[in-house]
């Protein structure tokens, strides 16, 4: 049980990381980014590259992960989302660029990076073991711990700076944040940057324990969909929710479900199901117009 | 205008029955059937996908259906032994009734919401496929027989396809009659009562409902149709190529359908048509620049949306507006 619980709270950390960057985006942007994923696995090969191939610290690899994919998202936004959201009439087009950068970053790493799995070595050797009740490696408490503050920082950063703010004003109505004196353009394109910044340390602190390779991209996508799904779009406290409770369901979900064959995300999908026949807009979304 | 829209419609049989395989006998290129056979079962799905575009709605699990059409024509032939013929409506149906089911929680979703939810559904279908045991797992289902004879009172309708000297361009007839029927059928929805009432749907949900149209029976009835489509395009994929994983159908071939109505034009009802090919085409032409193929077909979307980000159509729009 305790076992499962920790799995759970580790698994959560991580997700509830890729689901705030995914969120932040999708409320100030009205954007599904659809290459969140691909933004994950871009960070998760530099980190590789700094560390592995380089051979500098790990920290130094989180560091450029975060740097490059925040010059990727920043970029991103403003020479790709905001001309088109200016010349789009219908909403939709931006899912078709979405989809398109997606590809595009998919083919980026496979040209540079190649198609095999990656990984570093351990950051921190050991295990840590409660009797056999709670058996957990410590680098895999160290990442957890690392996520959990990142997770804290982040909620930091949109509380009490002024940048945050600015971001949670364009995220409650962005004609009245510009009314109001807020730099709508530029706030746009440093949430992009820091929802894609989110991604990439995901992928930076995951590659020293699964790796990364080519094929996760799109799978770590519909996980953050199903996080933020079950959360509510656009809310922060939602995808934190969302993260912790498809992590915790996952694990428990491996645990009991192991007996019938890899069922567990069917399980999922059903229950969403339901629980979104109920509650549309998520546990913690604002019921849509 | 009426005499001129028939000319173009018998244009276009004549194009796709006669011109093309007459083209193709006198280039010798044989390997175009297997395209064109491709493009017109994709275009068959991405056509439903259009329909619930039609309503507002942004399908990102038309895979999930293709692959569950295919796997109910796959076991039944294989282990019930019953004519492909006969599974290919029941594929359909079968699609249909699950998508009921399905669609009657999620479309109460809206935009990004539903785009999100089909997108795990296209998911969740690989990973029912992975793990039921009537689907064979990984390894898929292979070898299933071609499509047999069909006769009425001793008289042929279809001949047995393993009895043809060229089951190619059998199948290329086959999946472009599925093709012409598919559309003429989505084009007189669409102008129909029930495409105005569509249309309704796509301006204002709230306003239709409040003037009395049934908004929750209508957008069920629309998804319905639109995996009829996705099944009965999947079964018949899977007949060509006589077998189905679990992978056969994913999330990216769920994304290049929507891909295909958007490209084509969401206004318009061959727009699916002529996304599915031009995309297709694309792709394959692309394939003589080996490992950047990718990169450049993806450089190539993103151009588009940049200097066209209202689809390929709103080019005839921009002519229209200048008059």
């Amino acid at each position: 049980m305790e076992q499962i619980l920790a799995n759970g709270l580790y698994l959560g950390a991580q997700y509830a990381l890729i689901a705030l960057g995914l969120t932040l985006i999708f409320s100030l942007m009205n954007v599904l980014n659809f290459a969140h994923g691909q933004m994950y696995v871009l960070g998760g090969f530099v980190t590789y590259t700094v560390v592995a191939q380089f051979g500098l610290p790990f920290i130094v690899g989180l560091v450029a992960s975060a740097v490059v994919l925040a010059v990727v998202g920043a970029g991103v936004e403003r020479f790709l989302f905001r001309p088109v959201v200016a010349r789009s009439k219908r909403e939709e087009s931006t899912m078709l660029l979405a989809a398109g950068i997606a590809f595009f970053l998919d083919a980026v790493i496979l040209l540079l990076f190649g198609e095999k799995q990656r990984g570093v070595p351990k950051i921190v050797n050991g295990v840590f073991n409660w009797d056999f009740r709670l058996v957990m490696p410590y680098d895999r408490i160290l990442i957890g711990v690392l996520a959990i503050a990142m997770i804290a920082g982040f909620i930091a950063l949109m509380q009490y700076t002024r940048a945050g703010r600015a971001m949670r004003a364009l995220a409650q109505d962005r004609m009245a944040a510009q009314l109001m004196g807020v730099d709508v353009e530029r706030y746009s394109m440093l949430g992009f940057a820091l929802g894609a910044m989110l991604a990439g340390l995901v992928g930076g602190l995951l590659v020293t324990i699964t790796g990364v390779n080519l094929g996760m991209g799109g799978p770590t996508s519909i996980k953050a969909f199903l996080m933020i799904m079950i959360g509510g779009a656009g809310v922060i406290s939602g995808a934190i929710a969302g993260g912790f409770i498809l992590g915790m369901m996952e694990s428990i979900g491996l645990t009991l479900l192991a007996a019938y064959g890899d069922i567990t995300y069917l399980v999922i999908f059903a229950s969403l199901m339901v629980f979104l026949a109920f509650r549309p807009q998520g546990l913690m979304g604002k019921p849509w117009g | 205008m009426n005499t001129q829209k028939l000319l173009g419609i018998g244009a276009f049989v004549i194009a796709v029955y006669v011109a093309v395989p007459l083209a193709i006998a006198l280039s010798g290129r044989w390997d175009f059937y297997y395209t064109l056979t491709s493009v017109a079962l994709l275009s068959v799905a991405s056509a439903g996908v259009w329909l619930t575009f039609y309503i507002g709605r942004i399908n990102i699990g038309q895979g999930a259906y293709a692959l569950a059409g295919g796997y109910v024509s796959a076991i039944l032939v294989t282990t019930a032994g019953v004519s492909f013929w006969l599974t290919l409506p029941l594929a359909g149906v079968f699609c249909a009734a699950l998508s009921v089911l399905i669609g009657l929680p999620i479309l109460r979703l809206r935009g990004v919401y539903f785009a999100m939810v089909t997108l795990v559904l296209t998911e969740v279908a690989r990973l029912t496929a992975l793990a039921l045991p009537v689907t064979n797992g990984a390894k898929g289902i292979t070898s299933i027989p071609l499509p047999g004879e069909v006769s009425i009172l001793g008289l042929t309708l279809i001949p047995d396809f393993a009895t043809l000297g060229n089951p190619k361009l059998a199948f290329y007839f086959m999946a472009v009659t599925l093709m012409v029927i598919c559309y003429a059928c989505l084009w007189r929805i669409v102008n129909s009562r029930l495409g105005h009432l569509c249309r309704s749907l796509q301006q204002n949900e709230e306003l239709a409902a409040s003037i009395g149209v049934n908004t929750a029976y209508l957008r069920v009835l629309a998804y319905s149709i639109s995996s009829f489509f996705g099944g009965i395009a999947g079964a018949m994929f899977v007949a060509i190529s006589q077998s189905i994983y679990p992978s056969s159908f994913q999330v990216a071939d769920s994304v290049n359908f929507m891909l295909n109505c958007f490209l084509g034009g969401l206004g318009y009802v061959f727009g699916p048509m002529l996304g599915t090919l031009l995309l297709y085409f694309g792709w394959d032409l692309l394939f003589t620049t080996g490992r950047y193929q990718l990169l450049i077909y993806s450089s190539l979307m993103i151009a588009l949306m940049l200097v066209l980000p209202n689809g390929l159509l709103s080019l005839f729009d921009r002519k229209g507006g200048r008059k």
